[in-house]
């Protein structure tokens, strides 16, 4: 039996104020209906008089005289079935195509910490192709590491060719998109879907209510978290654009006339973040794992902003991009210098290790030589120091540039190719063993 | 105030943190979804404790001590887990008499657990009766003291300490980190705060402190952090060995996680926990050493709280009480004599996360006013790789008048780290010079400051943390290649009064062979360094003598 109440009180955006029904629980999921209009919504806070619903969907035509809601007494759920591999679906994992599935059972979005004591730690290496990831920035399966995109610059079809290139056996691909303009989410489902039979897509548009977007990440996690842990599958799961997300938040915030923090963002928003990017890695005695890789746009190339300051606190690392890079028709321009992959060291051997560790110093000590040569100029630059220069060059052009993936041995082909262009005895990273065998050999 | 209580059906474990006439208010430290109006309140009329026995060490806990390995792979509702076995019967051996009067805090009894001793402490005052040398568990009574049981679990309330007895900090905790033990040490029983921006590498230099510092006990709390980063202490330490008693680590630690994703309010009680646990081992007279990563989400969560609560935020929005309640909890580092004549100690090392990585936001402000020493990690070297990445010219220790006696046993100490901040700081001023002209620039003379001031860099303040002989460095070895720096140093100076560049002075291979000695030369065999200083002496004698010939 169905068991609707009256007693709409306002009507705020997106918030419903409702006078408060008994035994109505914290984040639960409603049903409500205005004329032949249908909408879910979740309990967003009780007190003894009001509730607030957060209204998921458009709320226009909504009539506060005729709001019936129907409390289901249970934490916001979506279907889950195998079957929905490869499909689109909406933010509640509905999809899009109305083809009908064969439903395994619900589950709630918004589930308990994972214990540190039941993961593990991880340790195997992602293959994504790209030469400044796959050397200096390895990606470990079941690591999260956001990319900070710079606006501008050809992020769309950096996720693309990543998400197509990612090499890791038995996986599946899930994009959630998050708030994302109509033919930003075009691009990319007719890039990446049509190369890959495996990638499902959670979409949420621009013009879709915020709070849409805040239940989007939390499904296709939840879908991410049935592939892997129950399916076995090792699933990447690509965020676009969590920045869309934390303006999301903010604005939902605003309107329940919460506190703010810095810049306008609630103050819970680090706690909040964390609750999506912890949902990712490798549990003991399951098969699959989840890889997560958020993309963030910078506002204004700002680091320091509230959204990727505490993304960078909570996430493994960081991919970030470079706009001189970007100018220089580098493609991808990853800024390796400014990149960390935590996770790293515990996964690559020791060769690969120093390899690393010489490339990189090598590049920092060009970049330092280029900007004192743009003081006093080239001429008066040592032979070494004109060495580090073409390094720089080549190392841009030919090792951080790529159209197509190159596989693990063509890109260490390529940096040992490039170290032999400085002096030996600038190779300090490097053993002997190594200098005879790569550089000499 | 305070009480801890049981929130609903699902029994959610909270504390009560605000008394009216007619209200309480309940902070609730576990998820709160499907939480009804109308709810029972179950009170239990005890303050939040932890379980403080035998057994403790080598256990992981979340922020309100469940034992996370006998919860399930997620933190469920209501989960409930005792935080120690009740059953394991321990070996008690005496060490007082039936009929003895007996102190509070007076040694009773021993009991070993994993080669760890702890000492049975008497939490009451009188004569005591009915000892006996026998196996108990943690929970069965012991002895009688007065009226009342003795028994080896205690229970001690989270938020209030014991006035201690404070004794001088004179002995340093080593850590083996050069640029910390030689430059910006710490003393047993003091405070240190770390902060840096993401990346800088605080939480490996968080981890690094808790593999090597010579404390008896650690306490490792991660606070609101990334759940890889316990996993991986979790799977690290019980492979590695404590050098002094060759057991794993993880026999002398315990690990609080309570990391980002788990319930905001648990954060908060977790560093009060950590801090409970630690005073525990301290009045058993053993030195422990508290790492807490990070304390700014500990303070970050009070202010979530305090914002539901409606309270007046102040700067950024934290709680006007923020400042007080970090003295509170730094306050609690120290070093006591116990009732037993032993030394204990506690120190706590905090880690900072400034938003931003902006060093006068109000929780690294008020970290500075209350702890002694400041470890600033600093992104441009991180980004060079620079481990650790503190930058040596903002960090300071206030610890260097206790610690001068103990360092001059070693060697001259307080001389050479003058000489060398002497050096450091000049080069700061050289460096701005040579980054816009160049180092040919300068006259031969602050060359050599700005080439010692590299070697110091190199040689010394960098550490490899992967490395297995450079990540810890001894004292004596820390003294030993101090002191080969510096005759170098005077060497190089000679070379220059016989009008040697020192372009050629610093291009001898000699040179590169001490640079690379800190991976070579193990801590126990430092007396190899006077042997390379000899050989240096030797060859640079050899070499100004010959020069130009």
């Amino acid at each position: 039996m169905r068991i609707e109440y009256e007693g709409a009180l306002e009507i705020k955006g997106n918030l419903l104020f409702f006078e408060t029904i008994e035994n109505v629980g914290l984040n639960e999921e409603v049903t409500i209906r205005s004329n032949e209009k249908i909408l879910k919504g979740i309990v967003s806070s009780i007190n003894e008089k009001i509730t607030v619903i957060e209204i998921l969907g458009e709320v226009y035509e909504l009539d506060l005289q005729n709001i019936k809601v129907e409390f289901k007494y249970k934490p916001v759920q979506i279907p889950l079935s195998e079957e929905m591999n490869g499909k689109v679906l909406n933010s509640f994992g509905e999809i899009l195509d109305n083809s009908i599935v064969n439903i395994e059972k619900y589950q709630n979005i918004n589930v308990g910490a994972y214990n540190p004591a039941k993961r593990l730690y991880p340790k195997d290496i992602v293959k994504t192709g790209f030469s400044s990831i796959d050397a200096l920035n390895t990606l470990i399966k079941g690591q999260k590491l956001p990319i900070f995109a710079l606006s501008g610059l050809p992020n769309d079809e950096f996720v693309a060719k990543l998400a197509t290139q990612i090499e890791i056996e038995n996986s599946v691909v899930i994009l959630g998109a998050i708030g994302l303009r109509h033919e930003r989410a075009e691009f990319l489902i007719n890039n990446i879907v049509k190369n890959n039979q495996n990638v499902t897509v959670f979409l949420n548009l621009a013009n879709e209510p915020a709070v849409n977007s805040l239940v989007l990440p939390r499904s296709a996690l939840t879908f991410a978290e049935y592939m892997a842990f129950e399916k076995g599958k090792n699933v990447i799961v690509i965020l676009y654009d969590m920045t869309n997300y934390a303006n999301a938040l903010r604005e939902i915030s605003a309107k329940k006339e919460e506190i703010p923090g810095k810049k306008g963002y609630p103050g819970y928003m680090y706690s909040d973040l964390a609750s999506i990017y912890e949902r990712a890695g490798i549990l003991k005695g399951k098969e699959g794992s989840i890889t997560q890789i958020p993309i963030l746009t910078l506002p204004d190339d700002d680091i320091t902003h509230p959204i990727p300051d505490l993304t960078g606190y909570i996430t493994e690392g960081q991919i970030t991009m470079d706009r001189n890079l970007y100018k220089k028709g580098i493609f991808p321009p990853v800024n390796v210098l400014t990149s960390l992959s935590r996770l790293m060291n515990s996964a690559i051997d020791k060769t690969h290790k120093r390899f690393a560790s010489q490339l990189y110093s090598s590049y920092a000590k060009a970049k330092k030589i280029e900007m004192f040569a743009s003081i006093i100029g080239e001429e008066e630059l040592s032979e070494t120091e004109k060495k580090y220069l073409l390094f720089s060059k080549k190392f841009e052009k030919e090792f951080i540039n790529q159209d197509i993936g190159r596989t693990f041995e063509e890109t260490f082909n390529k940096g040992w190719e490039l170290l032999k262009i400085l002096p030996e005895s600038e190779l300090i990273r490097l053993t002997d063993e190594e200098i005879k065998k790569y550089i000499n050999g | 105030m305070n009480e801890c209580v049981y929130v609903g059906e699902n029994e959610l474990i909270g504390e009560i943190i605000r008394v009216t006439k007619e209200e309480i208010t309940i902070q609730v430290y576990e998820d709160t979804t499907s939480l009804k109006l109308k709810e029972n309140v179950k009170l239990t009329s005890s303050l939040l404790s932890a379980y403080l026995a035998p057994g403790i060490l080598g256990s992981v806990y979340d922020g309100i001590q469940r034992n996370l390995f006998n919860l399930e792979e997620r933190i469920v509702k209501g989960a409930k887990s005792f935080p120690l076995d009740m059953e394991k019967k321990y070996y008690f051996k005496p060490s007082v008499k039936n009929g003895e009067y007996i102190k509070r805090g007076q040694i009773i009894g021993l009991v070993e657990d994993n080669n760890f001793i702890y000492k049975i402490l008497s939490e009451f005052e009188g004569k005591i009766k009915g000892l006996k040398e026998a196996e108990f568990n943690i929970k069965e009574t012991i002895a009688k003291i007065r009226e009342n049981s003795v028994r080896m679990l205690i229970k001690r309330p989270l938020r209030i300490t014991n006035k201690i007895k404070r004794v001088p900090l004179n002995e340093p905790l080593i850590t083996g980190q050069r640029i910390i033990d030689f430059m910006f040490p710490i003393s047993k029983g003091g405070s240190a705060s770390i902060p840096g921006g993401f990346g800088t590498g605080k939480t490996v230099l968080q981890q690094t402190l808790a593999k090597y510092c010579n404390a008896d006990v650690i306490i490792y709390i991660g606070c609101g952090e990334r759940g890889n980063e316990m996993t991986e202490i979790l799977e690290e330490f019980p492979k590695l060995i404590d050098p002094r008693t060759k057991q794993p680590l993880m026999n002398r630690t315990v690990l609080i996680a309570n990391t980002s994703d788990m319930p905001v309010s648990a954060r908060e009680s977790s560093i009060y926990l950590g801090i409970t646990i630690g005073e525990y081992f301290r009045d058993m007279g053993y030195s422990v050493a508290l790492m807490a990563d990070s304390t700014s989400r500990w303070a970050e969560a009070m202010r979530e709280l305090s914002s539901r609560m409606g309270e007046l935020p102040m700067e950024e929005g934290y709680p006007a009480d923020v400042s007080s309640k970090i003295a509170s909890i730094y306050e609690r580092a120290g070093k006591i004599e116990t009732v037993n004549k032993e030394a204990g100690s506690l120190s706590l090392i905090g880690a900072v996360s400034p938003a931003g990585g902006d060093f006068s936001e109000p929780i690294t402000i008020h970290t500075k006013r209350f702890t002694s020493v400041f470890w600033a990690l600093d992104k441009t070297l991180a980004n060079a790789r620079f481990y650790p990445a503190i930058n040596y010219l903002n960090s300071y220790s206030n610890y260097i008048e206790n610690l001068k006696q103990w360092w001059e046993k070693i060697g001259n100490w307080s001389e050479i780290r003058q000489e060398f901040n002497n050096i450091l700081s000049k080069d700061e001023q050289l460096q701005k010079i040579v980054k816009l002209l160049g180092i040919q620039a300068l006259p031969e003379e602050e060359k050599l400051t700005v080439y010692i001031a590299e070697i110091i860099k190199e040689a010394f303040l960098q550490q490899n943390a992967f490395d297995e002989v450079d990540a810890f460095c001894s004292a004596e070895k820390q003294m030993e290649i101090a002191k080969t720096i510096l005759l170098i140093y005077n060497i190089f100076k000679q070379g220059m009064v016989q009008k040697i560049p020192v372009e050629i002075l610093k291009n001898q291979k000699i040179i590169n062979e001490f640079i690379q000695s800190k991976y070579f030369i193990k801590n126990e065999e430092y007396g190899k360094y006077k042997d390379l200083r000899d050989k240096t002496k030797q060859y640079y004698e050899d070499f100004i003598k010959n020069y130009g010939e």
